[in-house]
């Protein structure tokens, strides 16, 4: 897992938020939030999906919405974390 | 139905052992605990003793780390002879669960051995007067004072918090939920009794009110702005889980006992066991409690593999048990006659308690709201068109 290029990190995280909302499609920049496309229920998920599919821990420090409110700032925190960089 | 070919050779024997645990210390107990409305310190002093009370934590901080499906099966064990006894349990695990996932180094280092030995027990304090399943709208607050915090606000129906010696509370600081550590002998904390409940009535529970009570930096869990979504919402599935294995306990505790009784009454000169509306009642007993204990377990496994699909399993999985917990107790009452209405009869104390099973870690409304929620967002005419 940890080996996937961004393009297709991308792609994965697309498709897992889009499997939680069934819409069709979704803009990468899109704030899943604050477009209410998804709610607190589904933070759960989307830590344990990045944790288990993407091999990443998240830990208490990196608890902060803008590494988790869109597919760009989902992969952009997951490269982050697998190249050993802590937090933001 | 037994699950027992799908358990480890572990878990089948932490499951005989908790079976006789229960079977000794439990259910001799439990209505007297129940009228009492009252768990013995010195019960949940064994139950740290014997690893059971922190069996969550991990084995670094001096706990068993119990696997999640073996946790299920201690729930189930303890709800078949006390859905208070359970609560506490569950509270615990709760609290274990939050600092274990989301707590800093040092929090893990100073709490998680207290709570593994029992030393410290612990509440989770969450629901308030003008918030229940809104946990959104929680009014406490806490305000930055120096180096830490002031908490103000009331805290209610927290299970076990009439003994309880540490508190996760949930409080808005600066317009933001989040999560604190307080400790039961911290100033401006009044724990006030709650009585008279319906149910689970032996679990002690308590009003917490915060009157300018100051708290260190260090007391704070995870960061602000994700108390609720992430520390609180993480605590309940797990509590979400501990109670749907409870109500399974509970559903097969009515069962036993149904059979049993029915096995022996006569009523127009034949066994009730014979008449078919009892074995109506029997056969949906049989069928609810083998198809909840399934999806406790499916929702285990997802658990321990930390599958983002267990947040859903553990959610019907939760729904399923409470309700049929409730109707395979109403009919227990039922099959029981007068003697079902008598407290010289478990049956129905296990009625009043399933009743609470449907209300506790999510309503069976706010269960059905979701999961009906998610059934149209993925609804069939959507298939394939991520």
């Amino acid at each position: 897992m940890t080996g996937v290029p961004p393009p297709e990190l991308r792609s994965q995280i697309r498709s897992f938020i889009l499997g939680y909302t069934g819409q069709p499609e979704l803009a990468d920049d899109r704030d899943i939030f604050t477009s209410r496309l998804v709610n607190s229920l589904f933070a759960m998920q989307l830590v344990l999906f990045v944790e288990n599919q993407l091999g990443v821990t998240v830990a208490d420090a990196d608890l902060d919405l803008d590494n988790f409110n869109s597919v760009e700032a989902i992969t952009s925190f997951v490269e982050r974390k697998r190249r050993g960089d802590a937090g933001r | 139905m037994e699950i027992g070919w799908l358990l480890t050779e572990a878990q089948r024997r932490a499951r005989g052992e908790f079976a006789a645990f229960v079977e000794t210390q439990v259910v001799p107990y439990a209505d007297d605990w129940d009228r009492q409305e009252a768990i013995p310190a010195g019960f949940v002093a064994d139950l740290a003793g014997r690893g059971y009370l922190g069996g969550l934590v991990p084995a670094e901080h001096g706990g068993p780390g119990l696997d999640q499906i073996t946790f299920g099966l201690l729930s189930e064990a303890l709800g078949t002879g006390c859905a208070a006894a359970r609560s506490v349990l569950t509270v615990h695990g709760m609290v274990i669960r939050a600092i274990s996932r989301w707590g800093t180094a040092p929090q893990r280092d100073e709490w998680l051995g207290r709570l593994a030995a029992g030393s410290t027990v612990a509440g989770f304090a969450l629901t308030e007067p003008g918030a229940g399943s809104d946990a959104a709208a929680i009014a406490a607050t806490a305000r930055r004072d120096g180096t830490g915090f002031v908490l103000d606000g009331v805290k209610r129906w927290v299970t076990y918090g009439r003994r309880a010696t540490l508190f996760l509370v949930f409080a808005r600081l600066a317009g933001r939920d989040a999560a604190f550590l307080v400790e039961r002998d911290r100033p401006g904390l009044v724990v006030a009794p709650i009585d008279g409940l319906l149910g689970a009535r032996a679990s002690m529970l308590a009003e917490l009110r915060f009157q300018h009570c100051r708290v260190p930096a260090a007391a704070l869990v995870g960061r602000p702005g994700f108390g609720l979504s992430t520390v609180a919402a993480d605590a309940l599935e797990l509590g979400r889980y501990s109670v749907a294995w409870g109500c399974v306990g509970l559903a097969q505790a009515c069962l036993d006992a149904t059979v049993r009784y029915t096995g022996q009454r006569e009523q127009f000169g034949t066994r009730l066991s014979g008449q078919p509306l009892v074995q109506r009642m029997v056969a949906d007993m049989v069928t609810g409690v083998a198809a909840a204990r399934l999806l406790c377990y499916q929702a285990g496994r997802l658990r321990e593999a930390g599958a983002p699909e267990s947040v859903p399993a553990t959610w019907v999985a939760k729904y399923f048990a409470a309700d049929r917990a409730f109707r395979t107790a109403r009919d227990a009452v039922q099959c029981h006659g007068a003697a079902g209405c008598s407290d010289a009869h478990p049956v129905q104390r296990h009625f009043r308690d399933a009743k609470v099973m449907e209300i506790i870690e999510g309503s069976t409304e706010l269960q059905q709201t979701v999961i009906a929620g998610s059934a149209y967002r993925l609804r069939p005419d959507r298939a394939g068109a991520a």
